[in-house]
């Protein structure tokens, strides 16, 4: 395999090659948007945002985030599409991810069907109404909204404190009803893990909440799924990130179809961004040994800063 | 906290996973091989390429309506238009969840889990009203 006897050097090093690779192909697409003219090939735009969905696929895996959450902050800031194309392709990109990484993570244990079920009902009935209300509301206002809520994500990306094995004393009523429970090997200590929940009701009425946020804003909630889940419900670490990719599918299959009603899903804008997150996604895997997580953390960090920042200026006319 | 008798997951939990990742492979094809075919030329498009840059960027209302592009199930009816061809792959994707609940629904009935059973026939129905288009106004 040819990228394993790539050389790569120290994390600083790292880092800027992909800061090279993403930040100036987003500039450049900015700058090309305003400068392009009428006769500018077709196929340049989704080629770039091949590429550009390629990088992001790859740095999405070692900083921990879902490439759904990059997607719509950066395409939307640096492309030349509508908002509501790219709000379409960004739910496409999140559903494919996580349909792909589902039956792994539910056979091996890591995702959990019976504390999925109870969790996306909730939270796929209500992206129904937030992708309803956000096709509704004004590019600005979307605009503005988008950019406090990816201001948001970096703020919890900067202060969240996860815990790898909440302690959960005694489940709650509903969840000793509803059997929210479960176990997976662990590989790294090669033990079993039996794990419980609670505070199921606050858990339920959360993901109410983020549903909306991921219909609205065609943007994956794996920030906000992997924080409720194991700091509010109790579950280990591993199973909120596993489970969060399942709670995503079923959402953003209820969320999608009403863009795809509206018409505002572009094969041209979401099939290139589905196949180069996937595609980079699956390099990223494969590197995630080689790079340093911290570093291109804090990469994505400063990126989804200045996305945000953007995002929100353009909302409210600051930066046109 | 080792627990040797635990050594797979539920038969729900799996035949669900088999079935999500068998939808899944096929949505991908078809999406994959209709794109194709699209930006090939190879099958026509509904929507010119070349003319895909100056309606990109505009709202989604106002693409439909310079576009003629057909709005809730209407663009079944073009499906011999390689971008709309495209679409069905979308939406295998979209109701690969919905086969997979479905398939539970015995199952846990087997297993006299009650909660399950509805929980699953809720959580189906929540997309299938979704895919319908009532709820979306593109029916």
């Amino acid at each position: 395999m040819r990228i394993n006897r790539l050389h790569v050097g120290a994390p600083a090093v790292r880092a800027a090659l992909l800061a090279i690779s993403l930040l100036p192909a987003a500039a450049c697409a900015q700058a090309a948007a305003a400068a392009a003219p009428a006769g500018t090939a077709w196929w340049l735009w989704p080629l770039g945002l091949f590429a550009a969905c390629f990088v992001m696929g790859i740095i999405a895996v070692p900083a921990g985030i879902g490439g759904g959450t990059l997607f719509v902050p950066i395409v939307g800031s640096f492309f030349p599409f509508h908002l509501d194309f790219v709000r379409g392709a960004g739910l496409l990109v999140a559903l494919a991810s996580a349909l792909s990484a589902g039956p792994t993570l539910l056979r091996s244990g890591l995702g959990s069907l019976r504390l999925t079920l109870p969790l996306a009902l909730l939270a796929s009935a209500s992206s129904i109404g937030g992708a309803v209300i956000g096709l509704a509301m004004s590019p600005a206002l979307v605009q503005t909204l988008l950019g406090c809520v990816v201001l948001t994500i970096v703020a919890l990306m900067v202060i969240s404190r996860r815990s790898e094995f909440p302690v959960v004393e005694r489940p709650d009523a509903l969840s000793q009803a509803l059997g929210l429970h479960g176990f997976f090997v662990d590989g790294a200590s090669g033990r079993t893990v039996h794990w419980q929940v609670h505070r199921t009701v606050p858990g339920l009425l959360t993901f109410l909440a983020i549903g909306v946020l991921a219909g609205m804003f065609g943007i994956g909630a794996g920030w906000a799924n992997v924080p409720a889940l194991n700091l509010l419900l109790g579950a280990p670490l591993k199973v909120a990130a596993g489970t969060s990719g399942v709670v995503l599918s079923l959402v953003d299959s209820s969320a999608s179809w009403v863009y795809l009603h509206r018409g505002a899903v572009l094969p041209m804008i979401a099939v290139p961004s589905v196949l180069g997150m996937m595609l980079g996604a699956r390099l990223g895997a494969r590197l995630l040994d080689r790079l340093d997580g911290r570093v291109i953390r804090r990469l994505v960090i400063g990126v989804l800063l200045f996305a945000g920042l953007r995002s929100l200026l353009k909302g409210t006319g600051l930066w046109a | 906290m080792a627990n040797p008798e635990h050594t797979s997951q539920s038969q729900p939990q799996l035949r669900y996973a088999l079935l999500v990742e068998w939808g899944t492979r096929i949505g991908l094809v078809v999406l994959a091989l209709s794109f194709i075919a699209y930006a090939s030329g190879l099958v026509p498009a509904h929507v010119p390429l070349e003319r895909l840059p100056q309606l990109w960027s505009r709202s989604v209302g106002d693409y439909v309506a310079a576009t003629g592009t057909p709005t809730g199930w209407a663009w079944l009816q073009l499906l011999h238009r390689s971008d709309m061809l495209g679409l069905a792959g979308i939406a295998i994707l979209s109701v690969s969840s919905v086969v997979g609940l479905l398939a539970l629904v015995p199952m846990y009935a087997a297993l006299r889990d009650r909660s399950f059973v509805v929980l699953c026939l809720l959580q189906a129905m929540v997309v299938l009203l979704a895919a319908s288009g009532l709820l979306s106004g593109g029916h």
